[in-house]
């Protein structure tokens, strides 16, 4: 699907098909087709610049940060930063909190995204198309307008400061329903009829048909819901209370305070709290960029 | 067992049955608890004192704050929307190549959307900061006297704005270049045959083509720009004086800070007005005309 060509260069680019005399398809040198490359490289760099500024800021000792004129590289590496980072404990637990909360919205999402995109795409029940839509109105509604009641809410179940009233909202996703539907509607209704035919419920045909069937969208929906739970900042923030309990993102809000101006500190706790996902997209970039293809474009 | 025409008929609720009951308890109860509280005057324990009927609305209306929170969150919105289409697009024509560089081009445009807000934030007061920061360090290096960016009132938003497109330019840059994969070689292999240089084939053939992405582009970055909070919330707490706190960061402080839930709930309401009406309309102006302006 992708050209092995690149004909959407900003300029005559290298690789794109010459007028009819040329015919050649291989690549040939430009001016202009380097001059992009260059252009996109310099971009990049400049994309880059902050999160190595900020790698760079936490390997100096606390004095070389604040001095002016600002020095590029450490004059002497020292992982100091983050070993008092570490040794003060809290980050630690946020990350644990945010490992368990991220893979619980994660897994709640799916299975009952999953499991409502089947019902509506494949199903048939009283008042189906009126649920639905009010499913896709809900698509419209920001979390963020919630926030008061639902903290009520929250209060009056006794949910504040626990996992559950992290993880619970975030799971009502009315998009990935829909998107999921969309999809669950393209699937050729040939496979569920043979599982049918060789006796499979109904049950079965959701885990062992549709399932795998759609594996690229349910491993892009994953990972963007993973990053979406892992990343939320709000709602976390209003719901705990108790340091103990609190996800790496609202737990850093806080760095800046406690540890004062220690730049390598809190530069160390930057990095430390951006790393896992950068990692995370890193090795699943190409489910990443497909995903968003299917879902977003589609959707 | 059940009788096989009753499992027929209800059976399929079965399987949206736990999504609705939470989508019930979490999405509808606070839409319709929300709505309530505005009539009331709510404190946060949710001892109801009085009816206070339409008054906090009334109120609502009087509130210079809610129109001045109201006003910065449309500059930030008219200022983000346009660099982050704009920008993405550039990226995703630039990176849309094959092998080691494409995959490092879409890595470094795409990994500051990974990040939390409190990292990203973390990362660029620090840039800004006076004295010492990136920023200031270059200016001042290069002969420039240095701007206490997040603590100037003309230049804090703009801030916000730059950090903006960094950290979630990314997205829409995905999204453009899953369309420009779409679009199918053939189409350029013939313009080139009728000698279409590279220039004409990015005017007359990329950028019509990619109209509708751009339309849904803008409207999901007009609508996620109207939610912003956490960003300026985390650099500059909404100043310097107020300068640049957003309609949600008054919907939190009026709920959390001042604990007058109900006007907290009737000020939702409007913002979320504004929201459907946005995204309604450009809808429709994006679904009702082919072209858009890329």
């Amino acid at each position: 699907m992708t050209t092995t060509t690149m004909p959407t260069e900003r300029r005559p680019a290298a690789p794109a098909p010459k007028p009819a005399h040329s015919g050649s398809a291989k690549p040939r040198w430009t001016f202009a087709g380097t001059a992009t490359a260059v252009g996109a490289v310099l971009l990049a760099v400049l994309w880059l610049v902050p999160l190595l500024w900020a790698l760079d800021t936490s390997l100096k000792p606390e004095p070389e940060t604040t001095r002016a004129p600002i020095t590029w590289l450490p004059e002497a590496p020292t992982g100091d930063a983050y070993r008092s980072v570490i040794e003060q404990g809290d980050l630690i637990r946020w990350f644990v909190n945010s490992t368990v909360v991220s893979i619980l919205v994660t897994t709640l999402t799916l299975f009952v995204s999953v499991l409502a995109a089947y019902g509506f795409s494949r199903t048939t029940f009283p008042g189906r198309r009126v649920l639905f839509g009010l499913i896709i109105a809900g698509i419209l509604v920001p979390p963020q307008v919630l926030i008061v009641p639902l903290f009520q809410e929250m209060t009056g179940l006794g949910l504040v400061d626990t996992y559950w009233g992290i993880v619970l909202p975030q799971v009502v996703a009315p998009v990935m329903v829909f998107v999921l539907k969309k999809f669950f509607d393209g699937i050729s209704r040939d496979y569920e009829d043979a599982a049918r035919v060789d006796g499979a419920s109904r049950w079965r045909i959701v885990w062992s048909v549709m399932v795998p069937m759609s594996r690229p969208i349910l491993v892009a929906v994953g990972i963007f819901t993973f990053i979406g739970a892992w990343n939320n900042f709000l709602w976390p923030f209003i719901v705990t209370t108790d340091p103990s309990m609190m996800t790496i993102p609202v737990g850093l809000a806080n760095v800046q305070g406690s540890y004062g101006l220690r730049y390598a500190q809190i530069m160390a706790s930057a990095v430390l709290g951006g790393l896992p996902l950068l990692i995370v997209y890193a090795l699943f970039q190409r489910h990443v960029v497909r995903g968003v293809g299917d879902a977003g474009i589609k959707g | 067992m059940q009788r096989p025409d009753w499992k027929q008929r209800w059976g399929g609720l079965f399987f949206v049955a736990p999504f609705l009951l939470l989508f019930a308890l979490f999405m509808l109860w606070p839409i319709a608890s929300g709505f309530w509280n505005s009539f009331f005057n709510t404190s946060l324990a949710g001892v109801k004192h009085e009816f206070l009927g339409l008054q906090n609305w009334r109120d609502l209306f009087g509130d210079p704050a809610v129109w001045s929170s109201l006003k910065n969150t449309l500059v930030f919105t008219a200022m983000s929307t346009p660099p982050l289409v704009i920008i993405a697009l550039i990226m995703a024509l630039l990176a849309n190549r094959k092998g080691l560089l494409g995959w490092l081009l879409r890595f470094s445009y795409f990994a500051p959307f990974v990040l939390p807000a409190t990292v990203v934030t973390l990362i660029w007061v620090w840039i800004y900061q006076p004295g010492f920061g990136l920023v200031n360090g270059l200016l001042t290096a290069g002969g420039f006297a240095e701007i206490d960016w997040l603590n100037t009132e003309n230049r804090a938003m703009l801030a916000v704005v730059i950090t903006t497109v960094w950290w979630t330019v990314g997205f829409n840059f995905l999204l453009y270049l899953a369309a420009l994969q779409g679009i199918p070689t053939q189409v350029y292999e013939a313009a080139a045959i009728d000698g279409a240089n590279g220039r004409q084939q990015l005017f007359r053939i990329t950028l019509p083509l990619l109209s509708r992405t751009t339309g849904l582009i803008v409207v999901l970055q007009l609508v996620a720009s109207l939610k912003i909070f956490d960003q300026i919330y985390l650099m500059t707490n909404g100043g310097p004086n107020y300068a640049t706190r957003p309609i949600i960061q008054y919907i939190y402080e009026s709920g959390f800070t001042s604990y007058r839930i109900g006007y907290a709930s009737a000020i939702s309401y409007l913002f979320f007005a504004i929201i459907v009406i946005v995204a309604v309309a450009q809808f429709k102006l994006f679904s009702g005309r082919g072209e858009a302006a890329a």
